[in-house]
């Protein structure tokens, strides 16, 4: 078996300041790892350069494709690229409204994914979205409403539908509970975690809520002025932190 | 015999960063050795780093020096030096682990909580909860609180859900911290009958037990810490 993603030397620059510096890491396929630090940290820039939406100042990212195994994704061309990101992958953005299509109904944003990968049956595709919709605790009722009718909380459940359709290997998520409120939180976090272990899907989850790291991680990456301080296994990093900037982060959740 | 954990030099300090990098040293240099179908206890005051030991071997804390080698698929596995998909690999098929405290998920009915670790080794749905279903009943948990989540339990209520999660899946080893701190007297017997039950099946466990009944009924051998 070989790992999904293998990222060594990653570094991004913006002019002289650091988005994120010299990280490596290896993602197995069925893991979850969390990225967590304050923001400003470098967690969203890494995420964007590991899932092909901002390409690194030097470093590489290796995936494993179907076809070649470890590839570079930004060394392959761009209609592969695409491909990849249509397929194998999935990214859920922290505003649901930059994932979805706003101006069509919530079952063609779901069925254009499949669409996207050759699906052409129509009657099939609409009866996939809509067991989609299920899973993700949609009423079916809604599958021809517009998102823009949909809460924050459904909207959120939409986009994960989205992604999901394709049961990609590999989901990118920024921040995926981020501007809910808690109760809707709670459902969403349920959703994810039932999904990701019931499909096996690696993920990496930028979050700054040590809560969603612990219920969703299996390891955690802790980031502070874009390096990596940190890492090892969730309960580990968050019950034993070592480094003093760990330590800070842990210490300064409120207890409700 | 065989031997399920093997601790050798293991020491351990807390460096508390944010409160002026003062050192808390907890242990030094301890060792031990637990065999298959023994109860060992750790023995000592309160701050003695009972708890502290136990987490070292489950792998959630990190330990400065020595090694902590536990039997995994018919090898040893430094858990000390292990990568986290190691320890989750270890965790999920040769050892189990109850704490203190139940940390309830939300939404997650209490029937779930505790065939999840079945699940989790690949167990089918049905006879995962009919596992989860008997430690429940065992445990006194009526049946009508099954279907709830745990957050709004008693304590212990709580507790019970928890020693039937970490004894759900019957791990080669099992580490018990102080599983029977909230219990009336009756749960407590029905935990002493899960620990005695687990040692005549030769798993090997390790607990802390602030309980002189639960200790003399379960223990095979004492390790005692000083602090």
């Amino acid at each position: 078996m070989s790992p999904l993603l293998q990222v060594s030397g990653l570094t991004r620059l913006y002019g002289d300041r650091v988005g994120c510096k010299d990280v490596g890491f290896e993602l197995w396929p069925g893991e979850v790892m969390g990225i967590v630090g304050e923001s400003g940290s470098g967690k969203t820039t890494l995420l964007n350069c590991l899932s092909a939406r901002l390409e690194p100042t030097s470093g590489t990212v290796a995936y494993d494709t179907r076809e070649e195994g470890l590839t570079d994704i930004y060394a392959m061309g761009e209609p592969r690229r695409r491909m990849l990101m249509r397929t194998d992958w999935g990214i859920v953005h922290q505003n649901p409204r930059d994932g979805l299509r706003m101006g069509v109904s919530a079952g063609a944003n779901v069925g254009e994914r499949l669409m996207a990968v050759g699906a052409r049956h129509y009657g099939r595709i609409r009866a996939q979205a809509a067991e989609w919709l299920e899973q993700v605790e949609i009423d079916t009722g809604r599958i021809d409403d517009l998102p823009l009718t949909f809460s924050g909380g459904m909207l959120q459940r939409l986009q994960i539908a989205r992604n999901l359709v394709t049961h990609p290997r590999l989901v990118f998520m920024d921040e995926p509970t981020g501007g809910l409120d808690v109760s809707v939180q709670a459902r969403l976090l349920d959703l994810l975690r039932r999904l990701v272990t019931d499909l096996g899907l690696a993920a990496i989850v930028v979050t700054h809520d040590l809560a969603v790291a612990r219920l969703l991680a299996h390891r955690l990456m802790v980031m502070q002025g874009g390096e990596v301080v940190e890492t090892g296994l969730t309960d580990q990093v968050l019950d034993d932190p070592h480094h003093p900037y760990t330590q800070l982060l842990v210490s300064s959740v409120l207890q409700p | 015999m065989t031997a399920m954990i093997e601790v050798d030099d293991l020491s351990k300090t807390y460096v508390l960063h944010t409160q002026g990098g003062v050192e808390i040293p907890v242990f030094a240099d301890a060792s031990l050795t637990v065999e298959a179908g023994e109860c060992l206890t750790l023995h000592g005051p309160s701050g003695a780093g009972k708890s502290t030991l136990l987490r070292c071997l489950y792998g959630n804390c990190k330990p400065n020096g020595g090694a902590i080698r536990i039997h995994h698929d018919g090898a040893m596995v430094d858990i000390a030096r292990a990568d986290p998909r190691q320890v989750i690999e270890v965790r999920k098929r040769s050892m189990g682990y109850v704490s203190q405290f139940l940390r309830a998920i939300p939404r997650v009915p209490a029937l779930d909580v505790v065939a999840e670790p079945l699940r989790a080794i690949g167990v089918p749905l049905d006879q995962a909860r009919q596992r989860a279903a008997e430690l429940l009943s065992r445990l006194r948990i009526p049946e009508r609180l099954w279907s709830l989540a745990p957050a709004t339990f008693s304590g212990g209520e709580q507790q019970r859900v928890n020693i039937a999660r970490g004894f759900a899946a019957r791990h080669p080893i099992l580490l018990l911290d102080e599983p029977t701190a909230s219990l009336d007297a009756e749960n407590r017997a029905q935990v002493i009958d899960l620990i005695v039950e687990a040692k005549s099946e030769k798993r090997a466990l390790v607990g802390v037990f602030h309980d002189d009944e639960v200790r003399e009924a379960v223990s095979t051998r004492l390790h005692t810490m000083r602090g």
